[in-house]
């Protein structure tokens, strides 16, 4: 499945806008943590785990995806959030804690939560697989269209909750879609440290359902696997486990010293940047002119000024807004 | 961290939890190190720092994201003989685990008549105050302590860190060890200069079950645990400036309660406040005012009273954390409004 012009433009605007959006972040989450670094510190406290390098995988997967299709992304989620469409003004005033955020302050990077475009992100490892297949299971009891893709990291894929979610969808046949961003490090273990195979797309195997490797980190091969495994679920032949080749280009958090890298790997990972790559490949396919990616970085750039004004312009909520939203209101 | 002026050795208690499984790991062929990013890391929290150089990554194993199946290993490899430390990284992540432990390793003993021991230690990380949310900001110390079979500590300071962790890997009976992320000395969590103290280098344990009066008074009972210690000590100091005495006692350890202390305590100063950054209900400071009620409420001359978290799920907003957070000004003010 070849992704049209549109589409790929598409992708290369929603990989730039996550890509500016995180760099923003990173020079704001720096601000009042020096020289001492402390987490608790500055205009957003907390962890922070950056995407940059992994917004291939988003953007081929959620290419194939509208309002309607579900997510649930990792703690790592910014750019599956900005790739699914959540709201990134809403998106960064949650970072900064704001009333303005998508949960008031409440969540924060960790939990955004934007029902109008069926996204939803947890910091527990695996967290997102069992509610994925719900969606799917919740689709398919009311007869509403819709597939829902759990995204996961490479060192989630041992965690018991991933497995048992990936017996119940292929029991079930459920529309779902299991994708793995392999970025090779789960903290500072390696995935040869804590994966018994090389490749999590055996694994299908022992479930009964198709296993994809992609690797490369390849938008147009993302997006081609995914769609086939999107178009599957739609068709209600069920789930598809695809783990994607990806890098992280930062430490695991903002504050990770990354000791444990292999000399000389991050250079090499930066070599392999898929923005500029992306960008190059455009152009010589005839895809689009150097102009022409000018204005979309120039439009992304300013989406991401403008969210990131709005998150430092809106106000903080009460203090006592912490003791509300524990119950549903009637 | 030789202060050659007092030749005072002032460790952390990430350090100081390190040197415990070290002393212990020379000492006895027995015990390992299981969990996540324990290895080259050192553990996130740096209570693992140095072992894989010392002894291997046969003895210091890093796991997969795999709770149940290496915290049910610990149980396994603890009854064939060995005696394993093993991590939780955060206590939050125990919802993917918590049948290995409150099932199987806390309750084997029970079922196999005494005749199967589980000597084994589960370290894991407690407390918030730095904006991680609610997923990766709970105590929880509730929970494990009200669940038979297993012990439950959490220390103050790096003194009782290494005396505790020692008693626990030679107790016989599976311990769980809360420490505070707050209090590991850490840096980029902040630094309770509180928790930094004189630890000596040669081994030594720390009792599990006694608690502690760390500071002596007469007008009221100021208990806590890890860091409520250190806001009990801090308000304390406000309200001695205040001419108000009060007596802190340090409970070291839930499980088994030292309830004598805390009985004494109050009996002496006739006022008590449980100082619990655990959620308000259902909880430790539930445990102790009603212990001291039913031992003898004549005891009191006014209603205890403690100072918690909310009932509610921890919010990522700074300023609302810190709203809900128990700290030394709400225990002056429970005072004042005894
Ligand atoms: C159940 C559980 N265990 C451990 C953690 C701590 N933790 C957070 S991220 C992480 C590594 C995750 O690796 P991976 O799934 O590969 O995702 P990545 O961080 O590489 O995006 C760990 C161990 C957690 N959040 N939840």
């Amino acid at each position: 499945m070849d992704p049209t012009k549109d589409q790929k433009l598409w992708m290369y605007e929603n990989m730039v806008l996550s890509r500016r959006f995180e760099e923003r972040i990173e020079k704001i989450y720096l601000e009042g943590k020096t020289p001492a670094f402390n987490m608790a510190d500055g205009p957003i406290p907390g962890e922070m785990h950056l995407s940059n390098g992994q917004e291939p995988v988003a953007v081929g997967v959620c290419a194939h995806l509208t309002a309607e299709d579900a997510v649930t992304a990792t703690h790592r989620p910014h750019h599956q959030a900005i790739a699914k469409g959540v709201d990134l003004k809403a998106m960064a005033a949650e970072i900064f804690g704001k009333a303005t955020g998508l949960s008031g302050g409440r969540g924060g990077h960790m939990h955004l939560f934007d029902p109008s475009v069926n996204f939803a992100c947890a910091g527990i490892i695996a967290q997102g697989c069992g509610p994925a297949c719900g969606t799917a299971l919740s689709r398919k009891l009311q007869g509403k269209p819709g597939v829902a893709v759990s995204f996961l990291g490479e060192g989630a894929a041992n965690q018991g909750a991933f497995h048992e979610a990936m017996n119940l969808a292929a029991l079930w046949k459920l529309p779902v879609i299991f994708v793995i961003e392999d970025n090779a490090w789960g903290i500072s273990v390696a995935k040869s440290d804590a994966t018994s195979v090389p490749r999590n797309d055996v694994r299908a195997a022992g479930y009964g359902i198709p296993g994809h490797y992609i690797e490369g980190n390849d938008p147009y091969a993302i997006f081609d696997v995914a769609g086939q495994a999107i178009a599957r679920a739609r068709a209600g032949e069920g789930p598809t486990l695809i783990e994607v080749e990806t890098y992280r280009l930062a430490g695991h958090f903002m504050g990770d010293a990354e000791q444990y890298r292999p000399k000389g790997e991050k250079e090499a990972l930066f070599a392999r940047d898929p923005i500029p790559a992306m960008r190059a490949r455009l152009i010589a396919d005839g895809d689009a002119t150097e102009k022409d990616l000018d204005r979309i970085e120039a439009r992304a750039a300013e989406t991401v000024d403008e969210a990131i004004q709005f998150a430092r312009d809106s106000a903080l909520a009460p203090e006592t807004d912490a003791l509300t939203a524990v119950f549903a209101t009637q | 961290m030789l202060d050659t002026q007092t030749n005072e050795r002032r460790l952390t208690i990430a350090r100081a939890m390190a040197e415990a499984i070290q002393q212990e790991m020379q000492a006895d062929e027995r015990v390992f190190v299981m969990g996540e990013d324990i290895g080259a890391l050192g553990g996130v929290f740096g209570n693992t720092r140095g072992l894989v150089d010392e002894f291997g990554r046969e003895r210091v194993r890093d796991t997969p994201i795999s709770e149940t199946a290496f915290i049910s290993a610990a149980v396994g490899a603890a009854m064939d003989g060995m005696r394993p430390v093993v991590e939780l990284m955060f206590v939050d992540f125990f919802g993917v685990c918590f049948d290995a432990i409150y099932n199987l390793m806390a309750k084997n003993t029970y079922f196999s008549g005494g005749n199967c021991a589980v000597p084994m230690v589960l370290m894991t990380s407690t407390g918030g105050g730095y904006s991680d949310a609610g997923q990766h900001s709970q105590c929880l110390y509730g929970t494990f302590a009200h669940l038979p079979g297993m012990k439950v500590v959490s220390p103050s300071n790096a003194y009782d860190a290494k005396g505790l962790m020692t008693a626990a890997m030679r107790d016989d009976s599976p311990v769980v060890y809360m420490f505070h992320k707050g209090l590991q000395g850490m840096g980029w969590l902040g630094t309770e200069e509180g928790a930094i103290v004189d630890t000596p280098e040669t081994g030594y344990t720390v009792e599990i079950g006694k608690a502690r009066v760390v500071r002596e008074g007469k007008d009221v009972t100021l208990v806590g645990l890890a860091m409520g210690v250190h806001n009990a000590l801090k308000a304390a100091d406000k309200l001695a400036e205040e001419g108000v005495s009060a007596e802190v006692v340090d409970l070291v350890s839930l499980v088994p309660l030292d309830r004598e202390t805390v009985l004494n305590s109050v009996a002496k100063t006739g006022r008590l406040i449980v100082v619990d950054e655990d959620y308000h209900s259902y909880g430790v400071s539930g445990e102790i005012i009603a212990s001291v009620c039913e031992h003898d409420v004549s005891k009191l001359k006014a209603a205890p009273k403690r100072v918690t978290y909310p009932d509610v799920p921890i919010p990522y907003a700074r300023h609302m954390e810190q709203f809900c957070l128990p700290n030394p000004d709400k225990i002056v003010a429970a005072y004042k409004a005894m």
